[in-house]
C-alpha cells in the first residue's frame, strides 16, 4: 500500500474510534449530569470523574498530584509482580515437566485438575486462615490464580510440538536434556507467552478482589473504600487506572515476547 | 498411521473384547500413578496437621471435612445454595452470549463498525470485573440484578474477543466457493459465518464460564446473600473451618459441571470437528 | 559402486511384518516382506498411498518396531520383535512436511547435529556448514529462518543438516512432495550432485515415479496394503543422471514396467478403498 493511503487508512481508523470513545462520553454525561435519569442518579458523570482525577485538593484525598494515588498504585504493582513471577516461574516449569515426562503428567494431572477448576477467590478464607498476615494471603490467592492459568497453556504449548521436531532431534544425535532445551523449550514458548498474558489479566483480577475482601490498601481495596465514603468519582477513575495498567502490563509481556521468539515476529513480518 | 486405523476402526469387536479394553483402559498404568498421587496427598494433609506444622495445623482434618460434606449433602439448605449460584450463572452468562456473540459478529464483518467501536471496547476490557461491583451496586435496582451484571462482565469480553477471532479466521476461500455457488449475502452469514466461527464461539464460552465462576464466587463473598461463595465465606466469619473446604470442593465441582455441560454442547453442535 | 572402497550402510530387510494394534483394530501394515538395499546405492521405494512405506522407514529409523522378520544394518541386528534400536545419527530421517527447527536458523539448524553430539566445535561445525552452503550455492542464509524461506530452500537446507552429520544411511520420505515441477528439477540436481561428491545409502521414498526412475539404482514398488514387494526393477542407465536421459528409449520402457506394476496395485488399492467407505 503507497504510504500516503496507509497514513489515510490511520487516519481515518483514529477519527472513528475518538468519535466512538465520545459517543460514549456524551451519552454517559447525558444520562447522569443532565437529563438525570432514574437509573443513572447514582452514577458520577465524566466531567466530575475527569474533575476529581487532575484536582489538586481532591475531595477523596487521592488524585494524579496525590501521593496516596501513587502508594495505592504501588502495593497493587508489587502483589501483583511478586505474585505473577512466583506463577511463571513455578507454572512454567511444572507445564514442561508435564509435558516432557509420561510418568510425571501421570502423578501430577489429576491433582491440578482438582484444583484448578477452583475460583481462586474461594481460596481466600483458607488462605486467610494458614497464611500469616492478610498480605500474603492476597499475593497467594493472586499466584493460584496466575499459576494454574501458566501451568495449563505451557502443558498445552509442549503438546503441541509436532512429533517430528522430535524424532529429528533424536535423529541427529540429542541426548533427552538437549532435546528439552533445544525442542521442549522453544516449541513451547508461543503457547508459553499467550499463557502468560492470560495469566497476567487474571493476576489482575483476582487481586483486585482478594484486595477488596480480605487487603489493606491498594487500588482494589480504595475502590471499595470510595464506594463506602461515597467517593463515587474516584471509585471511577481508579476502575480506569486498573484498566491502564493492565493494558501495559499484558503489553509489556507481548514485547518480552517478541524479543525472545524473534523467529515469530520475522515470520509474521514485524 | 490415521490413514490406515481411520478406516480399520470400523470393523466390529465382540462384546468380551470390548469390556476387556475399556477395564484395560480404566486400571492402567496412568491412572494408577494418579490415584497414588491423591491417596498421598490426603495422606500428607493428615499428616500435616498431626505434626501441628506452624501454619498449616489450622487446616482441618481430611475426615472432618468429609463429615460435613456428608451433613451437608443431605440438607435442602446445601443444595439452595447450590440453586442460586447456578442460576446467577446462567442468566450473567446467557446474558453474556446473547448481546455479546451478534456484537462480536458485527465487529468481524464490517470493518467500518469495529472502527467505531472496538477501541472503546479495548479500553475497558482491561478494567477487573470485580472492580465494577460499586457502580453496578449503584445502578441495578437490586442485588440480584447486580451480581447478573457482573457475571455478564466476566464472560461477555471475552466472548466478543473469541468471535471477532473466529470470524478473521474463516478462510476467505469458503466464501468465495459459495458465492459461485450462487450464494447471496444472508446465506453467506447463516450458512458460512455463522458454523465456521462456531468453533471460536465454543471457545470463548468454555473460557468465559471459568471466568464467571470466578467473578461469580468473588461478587458472593462480597455483596450476595446465599449462594456457594456466600456461605464459604460466612463459614469463615463463623470459625466453621471443615465447612470452608466443603464450599470451596462445592465451588470447583459446580464450575467442573458447568464446563463439562459446555463442551458437551459444543460435540452437538459441531459434529464435524473430531477433536474438541 | 562399491568395487574397493567399503562403504558401510548395506541393509538388510528379512521378512519383516508390521500389525499395528494387534489387540485391538488389527491393521497388518506390511507383511513378510524382504529386499536388499547395497551400502552406497540409491533405492527408490514407491507404491500406493497408505501402504505401508513409512512403516518400513519407521523401522529401520528406529521410530517404531516390528512385528516379525529382522533388519540388519552391515551385518548387526538393528530391529526385532526383541530388539528395536534407537534412533541414531547412522540412519538419518528428512521428513515429508519438513522439521527444520523453526526457532533456529538455517546456521544453527545445519551445526546442530555435530555440535549436540560433540563430534565437532561450533568454529568446525560452522565453517563446515558454510562449505556445504557454498558448494550448493545457498550461502548468504545463514541468519535466516526457516519460515523466511521458500520452500525448496528449507528442503535443501533440511537435506543439508542431515548430510554433514555424514550418516551411513540417509531415508528421505517424500521430500520433494508439494513442490512444483521446476522446482524439483533443482532438487534433483542437488541431491545428484550431493550424492556423487559422496556416496552413501538412500532410501527415498515417493509417488512420483519420474523421480524414482530418475534418481534410484533400484526402484522397489510395494503392493496395497498389507505392503509386500511386488517388483524390484533395477535402473541401469548412465550415471551420472541428466535430464536428457528422460527421453531415451530405456527410460521410457523403465518407466512403462514401473507404472504398470505400481497402476494394478493403485486400483486395487482405490477399489479397496472405496469398499470400505461404502
Amino acid at each position: 500500500m503507497p504510504s500516503s493511503t496507509k497514513s489515510a487508512s490511520f487516519c481515518i481508523q483514529l477519527f472513528r474510534a475518538l468519535v466512538g470513545i465520545a459517543l460514549f462520553l456524551i451519552l454517559w454525561e447525558l444520562f447522569t449530569a443532565i437529563l438525570h435519569l432514574p437509573r443513572f442518579k447514582l452514577l458520577p458523570n465524566p466531567v466530575s470523574v475527569v474533575k476529581e482525577w487532575v484536582s489538586f485538593a481532591p475531595v477523596s484525598g487521592r488524585s494524579i498530584f496525590t501521593a496516596e494515588y501513587y502508594l495505592d498504585m504501588l502495593y497493587s504493582i508489587a502483589r501483583v509482580l511478586i505474585a505473577f513471577s512466583l506463577a511463571t516461574v513455578l507454572g512454567v516449569s511444572l507445564g514442561l515437566m508435564m509435558g516432557w515426562s509420561r510418568i510425571f503428567y501421570d502423578f501430577s494431572f489429576p491433582l491440578v485438575e482438582i484444583f484448578r477448576p477452583m475460583p481462586p477467590i474461594s481460596w481466600i478464607p483458607l488462605a486467610v486462615l494458614i497464611l500469616p498476615g492478610v498480605e500474603v494471603s492476597v499475593v497467594f490467592v493472586t499466584f493460584i490464580a496466575a499459576f494454574f492459568a501458566t501451568v495449563l497453556n505451557t502443558l498445552l504449548g509442549v503438546l503441541s510440538i509436532d512429533k517430528n521436531y522430535f524424532l529429528a532431534a533424536r535423529c541427529l544425535g540429542s541426548k533427552p536434556t538437549q532435546v528439552f532445551m533445544n525442542v521442549v523449550v522453544p516449541g513451547a514458548l508461543p503457547f508459553i507467552f499467550t499463557g502468560l498474558q492470560i495469566a497476567m489479566g487474571i493476576a489482575w483480577l483476582s487481586l483486585v478482589a482478594g484486595e477488596i475482601i480480605a487487603g489493606q490498601r491498594g487500588l482494589g481495596y480504595a475502590i471499595y473504600e470510595g464506594y463506602s465514603l461515597f467517593q463515587n468519582d474516584q471509585v471511577v477513575y481508579y476502575m480506569l487506572t486498573l484498566g491502564i495498567l493492565g493494558f501495559i502490563s499484558s503489553a509489556g509481556i507481548r514485547a518480552v515476547g517478541r524479543k525472545l521468539m524473534t523467529w515469530e515476529a520475522r515470520r509474521r513480518g514485524i | 498411521m490415521s490413514e490406515i486405523t481411520s478406516v480399520a476402526r470400523r470393523r466390529a469387536k465382540s462384546t468380551s473384547a470390548r469390556l476387556k479394553t475399556v477395564l484395560k483402559n480404566l486400571f492402567n498404568l496412568g491412572n494408577l500413578r494418579g490415584l497414588c498421587a491423591i491417596v498421598v496427598f490426603v495422606a500428607l494433609w493428615q499428616l500435616v496437621i498431626y505434626l501441628q506444622i506452624p501454619y498449616l495445623k489450622n487446616l482441618p482434618y481430611p475426615r472432618a471435612v468429609a463429615h460435613d460434606a456428608a451433613g451437608a449433602a443431605v440438607t435442602s439448605d446445601y443444595w439452595i445454595h447450590w440453586g442460586l449460584s447456578l442460576m446467577r450463572i446462567f442468566i450473567g452468562f446467557i446474558a453474556a452470549q446473547v448481546i455479546g456473540i451478534p456484537l462480536g459478529l458485527a465487529m468481524g464483518i464490517s470493518r467500518t463498525f469495529k472502527q467505531f467501536s472496538f477501541p472503546l471496547f479495548e479500553i475497558l476490557r482491561p478494567i477487573p470485573p470485580i472492580a465494577w461491583i460499586p457502580l453496578a451496586i449503584l445502578f441495578w435496582p437490586t442485588r440480584e440484578l447486580s451480581i447478573y451484571f457482573l457475571v455478564f462482565i466476566g464472560a461477555f469480553y471475552i466472548q466478543v474477543i473469541n468471535v471477532i477471532q473466529g470470524v478473521s479466521n474463516i478462510s476467505v476461500s469458503l466464501k468465495w466457493a459459495a458465492f459461485s455457488l450462487g450464494a447471496k449475502p444472508g446465506d453467506i452469514f447463516w450458512r458460512i459465518l455463522l458454523p465456521g466461527s462456531l468453533p471460536s464461539i465454543i471457545t470463548g464460552m468454555t473460557v468465559g464460564m471459568g471466568v464467571a465462576w470466578n467473578v461469580l464466587i468473588a461478587a458472593e463473598m462480597i455483596a450476595a446473600k446465599g449462594g456457594l461463595g456466600r456461605t464459604t465465606w460466612e463459614s469463615y466469619t463463623n470459625h466453621n473451618i471443615p465447612f470452608i473446604v466443603v464450599g470451596m470442593v462445592s465451588i470447583g465441582l459446580a464450575g467442573s459441571l458447568c464446563s463439562a455441560l459446555l463442551r458437551w454442547l459444543g460435540k452437538q453442535a459441531m459434529p464435524w470437528t473430531k477433536k474438541f | 559402486m562399491t568395487e574397493g572402497m567399503q562403504i558401510p550402510g548395506a541393509i538388510s530387510i528379512r521378512h519383516v511384518s508390521k500389525i499395528y494394534d494387534p489387540e485391538g483394530v488389527h491393521v497388518e501394515a506390511m507383511r513378510d516382506c524382504t529386499f536388499d538395499i547395497a551400502a552406497g546405492e540409491f533405492t527408490v521405494i514407491v507404491g500406493p498411498s497408505g501402504c505401508g512405506k513409512t512403516t518400513l522407514l519407521n523401522a529401520v529409523a528406529g521410530f517404531d518396531n516390528i512385528t516379525a522378520g529382522e533388519i540388519y544394518l552391515d551385518g548387526e541386528l538393528i530391529s526385532s520383535t526383541k530388539y528395536q534400536i534407537q534412533p541414531n545419527v547412522d540412519r538419518m530421517v528428512v521428513f515429508q512436511n519438513g522439521a527444520l527447527f523453526p526457532w533456529k536458523t538455517v546456521m544453527q539448524n545445519i551445526t546442530y547435529g555435530p555440535i549436540v553430539q560433540g563430534r565437532m566445535s561450533k568454529m568446525d561445525a560452522q565453517a563446515k556448514a558454510r562449505e556445504m552452503l557454498e558448494l550448493v550455492c545457498l550461502n548468504g542464509l545463514e541468519d535466516k529462518y526457516p519460515e523466511e524461506l521458500s520452500s525448496g530452500v528449507q528442503r535443501r537446507v533440511e537435506i543439508l543438516r542431515a548430510l554433514i552429520n555424514e550418516p551411513r544411511v540417509v531415508m528421505l520420505d517424500e521430500p520433494f512432495r508439494g513442490l512444483d515441477a521446476v522446482a524439483k528439477t533443482v532438487m534433483h540436481e542437488f541431491l545428484m550432485q550431493l550424492f556423487c561428491a559422496s556416496p552413501r545409502t538412500m532410501f527415498f521414498i515417493t509417488h512420483d515415479l519420474d523421480e524414482a526412475i530418475f534418481l534410484g539404482h533400484k526402484v522397489v514398488i510395494m503392493t496395497t496394503r498389507p505392503a509386500q514387494i511386488k517388483k524390484i526393477v533395477t535402473v541401469d542407465l548412465p550415471w551420472p543422471r541428466r535430464h536428457s536421459v528422460m527421453n531415451s528409449k530405456r527410460y521410457i520402457d523403465l518407466k512403462r514396467e514401473v507404472l504398470d506394476a505400481v497402476h494394478e496395485e493403485a486400483k486395487k488399492a482405490f477399489e479397496a478403498g472405496e469398499r470400505e467407505m461404502a
